[in-house]
C-alpha cells in the first residue's frame, strides 16, 4: 500500500464537490475502515436483540468480526468473535444463545460472557508455560468501548474519543423521539433482521435517505402504482388504507419535499426534518394520544408527537426513521459493495394499531421484495458504474450550497432539497480521515 | 389390459393432474411475465405469502417477504409496467421448474385442496444469474368450476440467506 493518500485524500472533498475516488478506489476504502469504521462508534445492536444472559448476535466492525452478549443482569458486551487459543470463530449463528458459557468448538476452551477465561480442559498442561488465565491474551478480545443509549448498542474499538452520548450530539433525538413514542419510554426490537446486498459504496447510502429531490424520481412508478390503487379502494370503499399512502407519498412533487428542512451535526449525522402525515386523527392515532398524555401530561405529549423528523442518519453505520420505528445498519463490505441490516421496533405500552403501521412500512418499503428500494439500489447500483469510469472526476454537491447557515458547527438549510448533508457528510468524512493521530 | 381403476382412485388421479397442471400454468405466467393472467389465478379474497422463515405460522402482526393481497398484486404489476420503473430497464427473466406436487387432502371445514409442491426459481438479471428454491403450499378453491388460489405459501430454502438484490416480483 503506497503511503500516500493520507496527503492526497484532502484533495478529494472540496466545499461544494467531491471527487469520485472517494467511492471509486479501494484504497480509499481502505482508509475509511481504519480511520472511520474501525474508530469510532458503530451500531451493534438493540439491547433487546440478546433478553437473556449469554445471548449473542453477531455482527460487523469495519472488517472485524463482532458479537453481542448479553452478560449477566443488565450487562452488554461487545467482543471479537476469536478464540484466543487457536483463532477459531467461537459463535458459530448469525445469532443464539451460548449457554452457560461461550464455548470454542475446537477445542473447548470456555470464556464468560465479558469474554475472560473460564476453563480450558486439561489445564495442567500449561503449568510452568507462558500460559496466564488472568491474561487477556487468553480472552476473548473485548470491544474498546461499548455504550449504550436508550437501548441502542454502540461499540468502538478505538480507546480514546468521545463518549458516545457527546458524540451523538443532537443526533440523539431519533433514539429520543424513537422511544418517547412509548408511554414507557422503551422500544423492542421484532427479532427479524432482512439482509440486502447493496451494489455501490456504502456512501450512496448515506446521501440518498436525506436526499428529497430523488423520492419523486426514481421511486415515480411505485408512487404512480400505489395512487392508482388507492383511488381505486377509495371509491369503492370510501376509505384508503394508511400503508397505500406509504408507498404514492413517494411521488409527491419537488416543492412539496423543499419545504423540509436538513441539519448537519458534528461527526457527521445528519437530519432531514418533515412529516410524512403520520399524525392523522383516526380512533388508532388518538388512542395512541391518549396513552401517551396519560403517561407525559399533554404539553410533553404534543411535544413529542410535534417533533419534526422524518430520517435522521447517525454516520457512519445506521439510518433511523424513528416516526415508523425503522432501522437500517450498513456494514460495508468493499469500495462497491455494502450490506445493509434492516429492522423494526414496537413502541412498548403503545397500542397494537400504532405497531401494525410500522410493520406495513417494514414489509413493503424495507423487506426484501420492496417496491421502494428496488429502484434505489438500482441508481445506486447506476452510480457505482458511472463513478467508477473516467467520464468524470467530479461529484456535484452544488445546490443550495453558500445558503448552508452554521450555527456553532451544526449547518441548518434554508429548505429540504439543499444537498447540505452530503456536503456536511464529506465535512465530516474529511476530519475522520486527516485527524487521525 | 390393466384392472379398471376404482372410481375413487381415478378421482384421485384426475385431481392430482389438474392441480399439476394449474401449478405448472402458474409458473408460466410468472414466466411469461403476465401479470394480470397471474393475478387473476387468486380468489377475490386469495393471497400471496412470503414468510421470513420456515417457522412463521401467520402473517397476522409479524414480518413477512411478501404479504400481498389482489390489490397490492395489483400496485406491483402497475409499478413494474411503469415506463419509468427504473429497475425495469434492466433485462431480465425467469425460469420456473415445479415438481414434486403431493396434493395433501381437503380442507373438511372449507372443502379447499391442500397442496404441496417444490420450485426452482433461475433468474437472469443483466448477466447475473440467481438460484431460488423452496416449497410452495397452496389451498385451492373451486369457483364456477375452476380452481382458484386462497393462499400461496412460499418457502424460499435460500430466503434467510442475505438477498444479492431485491425480489421485484413474485416467486
Ligand atoms: S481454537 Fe478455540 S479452543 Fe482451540
Ligand atoms: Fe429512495
Amino acid at each position: 500500500m503506497p503511503s500516500q493518500p493520507l496527503l492526497d485524500v484532502r484533495s478529494l472533498v472540496e466545499p461544494d464537490r467531491v471527487h469520485r475516488r472517494a467511492y471509486s478506489d479501494p484504497e480509499i476504502f481502505d482508509l475509511e475502515i481504519k480511520h472511520i469504521f474501525e474508530k469510532t462508534w458503530i451500531y451493534a445492536g438493540h439491547e433487546t436483540q440478546v433478553p437473556n444472559p449469554g445471548d449473542y448476535w453477531q455482527f460487523q466492525i469495519g472488517r472485524q468480526p463482532m458479537v453481542m452478549v448479553r452478560g449477566n443482569g443488565d450487562a452488554v458486551h461487545v467482543l471479537y468473535n476469536r478464540c484466543p487459543h487457536r483463532g477459531v470463530q467461537v459463535c458459530g449463528s448469525r445469532h443464539g444463545s451460548g449457554g452457560d458459557a461461550l464455548t470454542c468448538p475446537y477445542h473447548a476452551w470456555r470464556f464468560h460472557y465479558d469474554g475472560s477465561l473460564e476453563s480450558v480442559p486439561l489445564e495442567k498442561g500449561y503449568r510452568e508455560t507462558r500460559f496466564d488465565r488472568a491474561n487477556p491474551d487468553f480472552h476473548m478480545k473485548r470491544a474498546a468501548r461499548v455504550q449504550r443509549y436508550r437501548g441502542f448498542v454502540f461499540a468502538s474499538l478505538d480507546p480514546k474519543g468521545p463518549d458516545l452520548v457527546e458524540w451523538l450530539g443532537d443526533a440523539r433525538m431519533a433514539f429520543d423521539d424513537i422511544c418517547d413514542r412509548s408511554p414507557v419510554g422503551r422500544v423492542e426490537v421484532v427479532p427479524n433482521c432482512f439482509r440486502v446486498v447493496q451494489r455501490s459504496n456504502w456512501k450512496f447510502f448515506m446521501e440518498n435517505q436525506l436526499d428529497a429531490v430523488h423520492p419523486s424520481v426514481t421511486h415515480m412508478s411505485t408512487g404512480y402504482a400505489a395512487a392508482d390503487v388507492e383511488r381505486k379502494l377509495k371509491r369503492e370503499t370510501g376509505s384508503q388504507p394508511l400503508h397505500y399512502h406509504y408507498l404514492s407519498a413517494f411521488a409527491t412533487s419537488f416543492d412539496q419535499w423543499d419545504q423540509l428542512e436538513t441539519a448537519g451535526y458534528p461527526y457527521g449525522h445528519t437530519l432531514l426534518g418533515g412529516y410524512m402525515g403520520l399524525r392523522p386523527t383516526d380512533a388508532d392515532t388518538l388512542e395512541h394520544e391518549r396513552v401517551l398524555a396519560a403517561a407525559y401530561g399533554e404539553a410533553k405529549k404534543d411535544e413529542i408527537l410535534g417533533r419534526n423528523i422524518h430520517h435522521v442518519l447517525i454516520y457512519p453505520s445506521i439510518s433511523v426513521q424513528s416516526p415508523l420505528q425503522q432501522l437500517r445498519a450498513i456494514r460495508p463490505i468493499s469500495h462497491d459493495r455494502t450490506m445493509s441490516e434492516i429492522w423494526h421496533f414496537r413502541l412498548v405500552g403503545a397500542p397494537e394499531a400504532i405497531y401494525r403501521r410500522s410493520l406495513w412500512y417494514y414489509n413493503l418499503v424495507n423487506s426484501p421484495s420492496t417496491m421502494i428500494n428496488a429502484d434505489d439500489l438500482e441508481n445506486w447500483q447506476r452510480g457505482q458504474f458511472g463513478l467508477n469510469s473516467d467520464g468524470g472526476d467530479w461529484v456535484s454537491f452544488h445546490r443550495d450550497y453558500g445558503r448552508d447557515r452554521d450555527a456553532n458547527g451544526e449547518l441548518h438549510s434554508t429548505n429540504g432539497c439543499s444537498e447540505l448533508p452530503m456536503r456536511a457528510q464529506f465535512r465530516a468524512w474529511l476530519k475522520y480521515l486527516t485527524e487521525t493521530e | 389390459m390393466a384392472e379398471p381403476t376404482s372410481v375413487a382412485a381415478a378421482t384421485a388421479l384426475q385431481t392430482h393432474h389438474e392441480v399439476s397442471q394449474f401449478l405448472f400454468q402458474q409458473s408460466n405466467l410468472l414466466d411469461g411475465k403476465q401479470w394480470q393472467a397471474w393475478i387473476d389465478l387468486f380468489a377475490d379474497d386469495g393471497l400471496y405469502w412470503m414468510p421470513p422463515g420456515p417457522e412463521y405460522t401467520t402473517w397476522d402482526g409479524v414480518p413477512s417477504i411478501f404479504i400481498e393481497d389482489r390489490d397490492l398484486m395489483s400496485v406491483r404489476m402497475k409499478r413494474v409496467t411503469h415506463p419509468n420503473a427504473w429497475s425495469q430497464q434492466a433485462e431480465w427473466g425467469t425460469s420456473h421448474v415445479v415438481s414434486n406436487v403431493i396434493v395433501e387432502g381437503t380442507d373438511p371445514a372449507s372443502g379447499d385442496l391442500l397442496v404441496r409442491s417444490r420450485f426452482h426459481l433461475l433468474e437472469v438479471r443483466r448477466d447475473d444469474v440467481r438460484h431460488f428454491a423452496g416449497t410452495y403450499q397452496h389451498r385451492l378453491r373451486r369457483v364456477d368450476g375452476a380452481l382458484k388460489i386462497v393462499l400461496q405459501r412460499v418457502d424460499m430454502v435460500n430466503g434467510q440467506a442475505a438477498f444479492e438484490y431485491v425480489l421485484q416480483i413474485w416467486v
